[in-house]
């Protein structure tokens, strides 16, 4: 590979620094105590500890998923703080209020704490390594009677809601990071959307890990009622460690009948340096419930960070005639590993699937699609498309497609289509000898490349995924 | 023939060039002037698409003695796409597929960083979509290749067209056509040749890389050069073309 393509890969991680601020932590390592302090820390009801408890001793009985298409030394989980919050000086009455170091902090990440400076319309919950600091716009969203705050305030206000749903579509059980989720989460966002409300602005987390030696297990529940749509839209940046943080959230969302729920992500954790040292390890299950009738439920991710992913939105497609879609854009480069995709769960009849799936590898990186595509017996008349390109930037990285295909029943139709394409120095001295420099080459082929997926992103989004990419790949292609 | 008193756009000076260590180029001399064409012929190996690439900077080659000044610009220090700024300009043996990237959207942006660097205006799209269509009339190209993916799933033919009517967008003061008659029906080299021969005025050059006559009965040469081991080893005008046809290569010696 040439040296321009090299440097436009090469750039350095923007939001790497590290925010001085005090931190109440617990101690390195898990057992009950640890989980009771966390719930204790947090004042909760005794049935969430009871959740927690169960979630921990069944975790106890699993062991790590192994089948994925990635490699890493075992992560030890009693080597690891699963409680850091920023210390208050005081209890907050307003944003004014908010430690200054924090507001700097995400400033510098350009995400907006206070609402004269906030986006408009994107209301944000803002959560730095174990805890929400702050939620924008929520007055304005209960006016509608939307209920958008940080997980922790939802336990206190709405346990009714929170008890219902959580682990409803996400079972404690359900896999090894899942479990060790349910057990250690600390905060996470919670929306609900009421019956018939098109919710007025997207709502958006914001998660930011500090602490060098603290995992982040956040945990997202999105309930839309009847007739309701949300969007969504989750961002996050770590700072560079030299070490290797565990993020293992879990997300679960619910859509009622004739409800809709879109979910975006734009995931630039800190990826590791060029020799592949430090970065997250991403170990994230993200399900969604269609359980009404003509629900839809559509995944968008543009997943650039991390050291390692493993990670699969899924939907369970239950209510009749409901929909769900994944639409993802993966990036890896040095020695980043993806292992990514989603799993379409076909059960209601007449229910439709797309999955469209765009894997960019460059550098010594490996990126890989699974995917599952399950009809049961009774979903009569499914559909389903997918469609997985990968591409290749370079000479030494490495793309794979899994896609599992389970079919139970004849009425079924299900498509997949696959490509694979390579940019090199040819490509790049293609645009070079039509006077195209090699940063707006990269950018245009991964747009290009990108595009069918990026139309799903919200505007501002969208623009942020293009830069994104084009920022982490300069220097890889020339 | 052109009057040797036309402005020398290209002056080659004893180049010298290497591909992964290995001497390919042994002392090139050229000089092209404004309103001339240059056919470059010779055996397989003898180094003709080694110069094309040179001249338009390609990374794999390094430079190892002389040097080449394009308009008073030395053009060997000069990354690729400076080159193209400059109005030179590559027309491919081998155009390359860009997956994902349309035609029209490929050639807009490469017309308008074009436009950026002769301080000229930029064209939206719809302005340049008229402008396109007007431009593919020159090779004859259906608009609906516009639409496409730069050069993917197009035969060899509609990829020679594509080259020359990025030409024609760019509209190069030099002109470098590799092999472009190479895997071309009659039909298709005489579109392209044509394409070739409209765009030609006095102002620009082009230098045609072939290893066939045939292409020479559609753009007339103002001089053959025969290239035999990294050199020019003979330079003629059209008759040495014919000669070479009837006679092949081997005749011909420094």
């Amino acid at each position: 590979m040439s040296s321009a393509l090299e440097t436009l890969i090469n750039r350095p991680y923007e939001y790497g620094f590290v925010t001085d601020i005090e931190s109440d932590a617990l101690p390195k390592g898990l057992n009950e105590d640890v989980i009771r302090l966390i719930s204790s820390k947090k004042n909760e009801p005794d049935w969430l500890l009871e959740f927690r408890l169960n979630a921990y001793r069944h975790w106890l009985t699993l062991t790590p998923p192994e089948w994925a298409n990635v490699a890493h030394p075992k992560v030890d989980f009693q080597d690891m703080v699963y409680y850091s919050a920023p210390k208050p000086r005081k209890k907050l009455a307003s944003m004014d209020e908010v430690d200054p170091e924090l507001l700097r902090t995400f400033e510098k990440l350009g995400v907006p704490m206070s609402e004269r400076k906030a986006l408009a319309n994107v209301a944000v919950d803002v959560i730095f390594d174990s805890v929400s600091v702050t939620t924008t716009y929520k007055d304005k969203l209960a006016e509608v009677g939307v209920i958008f705050c940080s997980f922790s305030e939802a336990v206190k206000q709405h346990p009714e809601l929170v008890k219902k749903y959580l682990g409803s579509v996400v079972p404690t059980g359900d896999n090894f990071y899942a479990a060790l989720n349910s057990a250690v989460f600390t905060d996470g966002s919670f929306c609900y959307i009421p019956k018939g409300c098109r919710c007025p602005m997207d709502l958006s987390t914001y998660f930011r890990i500090n602490n060098g030696e603290s995992g982040q297990f956040e945990r997202t529940l999105i309930v839309a009622e009847e007739g309701s749509y949300v969007s969504y839209l989750e961002g996050c940046t770590a700072p560079r460690f030299d070490t290797n943080q565990l993020h293992a959230a879990v997300v679960e969302l619910v859509a009622l009948d004739h409800a809709e729920i879109k979910y975006s992500t734009v995931q630039n954790w800190y990826a590791g340096d060029e020799n592949g040292v430090g970065g997250i390890y991403n170990f994230v299950t993200k399900r969604g419930l269609c359980q009404g009738v003509n629900s839809k439920i559509s995944w968008t991710q543009v997943e650039t960070g991390s050291a390692i992913t493993w990670k699969y939105p899924s939907c369970v497609l239950i209510g009749d005639n409901s929909i769900g879609e994944f639409y993802s854009v993966a990036l890896t480069n040095h020695h980043q590993q993806a292992d990514t995709g989603t799993k379409m769960i076909h059960i209601g009849k007449n229910t439709r699937s797309r999955i469209v799936s765009k894997g960019i590898s460059a550098g010594q990186s490996n990126n890989s699609y699974r995917g599952l595509v399950k009809v049961s017996a009774k979903a009569d008349d499914a559909r389903n498309y997918s469609q997985c390109d990968s591409m290749l930037i370079g000479a030494t990285c490495g793309a794979n497609t899994f896609p599992y295909i389970e079919v139970h029943n004849s009425t079924a139709k299900v498509e997949h289509e696959a490509s694979t394409s390579r940019i090199g120095e040819d490509q790049m001295f293609y645009f070079a000898s039509r006077g195209i420099g090699a940063e707006e080459a990269v950018s245009m082929i991964i747009n290009g490349f990108c595009k069918e997926v990026f139309n799903h992103l919200p505007m501002e989004f969208a623009v942020e995924a293009t830069q994104l990419l084009g920022l982490k790949l300069e220097g890889s292609v020339g | 023939m052109i009057s040797s008193s036309s402005k020398v756009i290209l002056e080659v000076r004893n180049l010298s060039a290497s591909v992964a260590g290995v001497d390919i180029l042994k002392g090139i001399n050229l000089t092209v002037r404004a309103g001339e064409v240059h056919a470059i012929m010779g055996p397989n190996g003898s180094g003709k698409s080694t110069l094309s690439k040179v001249l338009a900077g390609h990374p794999s080659y390094t430079v190892t003695g002389g040097d080449v000044m394009f308009q008073g610009k030395n053009l060997l220090e000069l990354p690729p796409e400076e080159r193209a700024h400059a109005g030179v300009f590559l027309a491919f043996q081998y155009p390359i597929e860009i997956p994902g990237v349309s035609n029209s959207a490929f050639l807009r942006l490469a017309y308008n960083t074009l436009q950026a660097r002769r301080g000229g205006e930029d064209l939206d799209p719809l302005e340049f979509n008229d402008y396109i269509r007007e431009k593919s009339k020159i090779v004859e190209m259906d608009p609906s290749f516009l639409d496409r993916n730069v050069n993917e799933g197009f035969s060899g033919g509609e990829k020679k067209r594509n080259e020359i009517l990025q030409m024609a967008v760019l509209d190069p003061t030099l002109a470098i056509l590799d092999e472009t008659d190479s895997g071309l029906d009659i039909d298709a080299l005489r579109i392209v040749a044509n394409g070739v021969n409209k765009l030609m005025t006095t102002n620009n050059a082009v230098i045609m890389v072939t290893h066939y006559q045939r292409l020479l009965n559609y753009i007339a040469p103002d001089f053959v050069h025969v290239m035999r081991g990294g050199q020019i080893i003979k330079t003629g005008d059209k008759a040495l073309a014919l000669e070479l046809e009837t006679r092949g290569y081997d005749w011909v010696h420094a």
